[in-house]
């Protein structure tokens, strides 16, 4: 259904009423025009929206550098919280388990202000900057760091390893699964999240995909219906393909997240 | 600290695992310290001053209790959001759970399609339903009902419908969600309880009152707080559906999209931040409920 409605150019859906378009389509390869043609909605909008591979980049760097960062200091702090006794440790643990509770909305303004003052507004490290340390990551693997025997970085400890290496060579890849859990978790998060990308990156160019259909939307005079289907179906594309090839990982992983409690 | 004792160093490894361990967290304390405990706390500042006068006060608070009724009704909007989507999306989710639990050839296969709307955004999501099903000249959704000789409603633009429109498609995308954490919860329960009941002679409801649903309740009582939570920060879809210029928009503004606009576009983010903080309020007073609430029905294990 989401094809033929795109597929379908211009006005011609609209002014006869009610009429699935599924008959145009047809009549376009049967015609003598060139095959290009069919596509043309597309090739308008990209002409209009010549920043549109940007998009790509920009969502995908947010995506990478949130994993990138969420699961190394999750993983430290997890495992300091699970395994070693240190004074202060429940206040340090309940300044995690608060965040968990509060919407991340309160934080928005001054975290905008932050990313202004620090001059890196409409850039992929502002988009970025929110979710650079995760309450949840920490919470969630430390569930998973509890659960490992004790023995196995004992016996570490004794071959003369410190724990920088218990948790990069015993502890992460033992816990690879959560971690990827924890990846999908955060990359699913980070792509559907609308707010913040608008506010931060109010420049078009700099945008999410989210955040830029958000605003192709907005200019009904450029776009007309075609095009928006055509702008949503090539936003949505990578994250369909990626999920397709990943999806027991993707599916499996949110269940986890579920199990925590 | 005891099995410390055992190893090679005694307590003077002990008092070096402080390092680490203070090294170890520190990343995440920093920052979380620095993007959510300071915001938090410049959110509570703002919000307690006025924008113009910069004087400091209640008066935000004041002005959104008395004197705004676009407040109260973006808290009724909000609420008529949460009671619309929880109950019939959880039901939904955990009648395809039940159903998928079952041995169906394709479990695989119906768990990724029902999944997938959660990898589409939310704002790809929102135009496709917009324009191809809730369109009131084109969209698919009148195109059935004419067959059957209704004329469909503006479901966008009628001020008492959009809401359900809203609430349908914001079903249709958690349903996937809901239904793979019930799936998990379910099959964590030991068939020998089916088993034994079977023996007993209960009948398929009642194993799924009896055993599926005390058993369930944990995982049960997880979903219905985070989807509460969710459905109470609902923002994008109304912002993609409804402009502020719609006649419907009176009827759809949610409290994160009163702070949205608030904050954005009026540029009060003093006011804006009076609106955030209530939101979490809410929040908290509805979990701290539904937590009062759990000991009457959700069974741990242990």
């Amino acid at each position: 259904m989401i094809l033929t409605s795109f597929k379908t150019f211009g006005e011609s859906v609209q002014v006869p009423p009610v009429f699935l378009p599924k008959t145009i389509p047809g009549k376009v390869f049967s015609g003598e025009e060139s095959f290009g043609y069919l596509f043309s909605n597309y090739r308008y909008l990209l002409e209009k929206v010549d920043y549109f591979g940007q998009l790509y980049i920009n969502t995908f760097a947010l995506i990478a550098g949130r994993i990138f960062f969420a699961v190394i200091t999750s993983s430290l702090a997890a495992y300091a919280f699970a395994r070693l006794d240190f004074p202060f440790k429940k206040f340090f643990f309940s300044i995690v388990l608060v965040q968990l509770m509060v919407p991340s909305q309160i934080y928005i303004v001054p975290q905008f202000k932050m990313v202004v003052s620090l001059g890196i507004n409409n850039t992929i490290m502002g988009l970025i900057f929110p979710g650079l340390v995760s309450a949840f990551g920490v919470f969630f693997l430390r569930q998973f760091y509890m659960g490992l025997p004790d023995e196995m970085s004992e016996a570490a400890i004794i071959d003369g390893c410190n724990h920088w290496n218990i948790v990069t060579r015993i502890m992460m890849p033992l816990t690879k699964t959560p971690m990827m859990a924890l990846s999908i978790f955060t990359a699913v998060f980070a792509w559907t999240d609308l707010m913040w990308p608008l506010i931060v990156n109010s420049d078009s160019r700099s945008g999410t995909l989210s955040s830029a259909l958000s605003k192709i939307q907005l200019m009904s005079e450029v776009f007309k219906t075609p095009h928006l289907m055509a702008a949503s179906l090539l936003a949505m594309i990578p994250m369909i393909l990626l999920y397709l090839v990943f999806q027991r990982q993707f599916v499996e992983g949110i269940a986890m997240t579920g199990i925590k409690s | 600290m005891d099995r410390n004792k055992n190893l090679p160093g005694g307590r003077h490894r002990f008092k070096r695992d402080w390092i680490w361990a203070y090294a170890f967290i520190a990343p995440v304390i920093l920052g979380l310290v620095v993007l959510n405990i300071i915001p938090f706390l410049q959110s509570v500042w703002l919000s307690l001053h006025d924008k113009y006068s910069g004087a400091l006060g209640l008066d935000n608070y004041i002005r959104m209790f008395t004197g705004d009724a676009l407040f109260w009704r973006s808290n009724l909007n909000t609420l008529l959001f949460t009671v619309l989507t929880v109950p019939v999306g959880i039901l939904l989710s955990l009648l395809l759970a039940v159903l998928l639990n079952r041995n169906i050839k394709c479990r695989n296969l119906y768990r990724g399609i029902f999944f997938l709307p959660l990898v589409c955004a939310p704002a790809a999501i929102a135009m496709v339903w917009k324009w191809v099903v809730f369109n009131s000249k084109t969209g698919f959704l009148n195109y059935m009902l004419s067959f059957f000789g209704i004329t469909g409603p503006n479901w966008l633009s009628d001020p008492k419908i959009v809401m359900i429109s809203i609430a349908i498609v914001a079903i249709w995308g958690s349903i996937g969600y809901d239904m793979v954490l019930l799936l998990a919860g379910l099959q964590g329960i030991s068939r020998t309880y089916y088993e034994a009941a079977l023996i007993d002679g209960a009948g398929s409801f009642q194993q799924f009152r009896y055993i599926t649903l005390p058993l369930l309740s944990p995982t049960l009582f997880f979903v219905i707080i985070m989807r509460t939570m969710n459905a109470i920060r609902q923002f994008d879809l109304s912002f993609m559906f409804v402009r502020d210029t719609d006649p419907a928009f009176p009827s759809t503004q949610t409290l994160l999209y009163l702070f949205y606009r608030e904050t954005y576009i009026k540029l009060n983010a003093n006011y804006g931040s009076a609106i955030v903080l209530w939101t979490m309020v809410l929040i908290l007073l509805l979990t701290a409920l539904q937590f009062r609430g759990e000991k009457k029905w959700v069974h741990y294990d242990n």
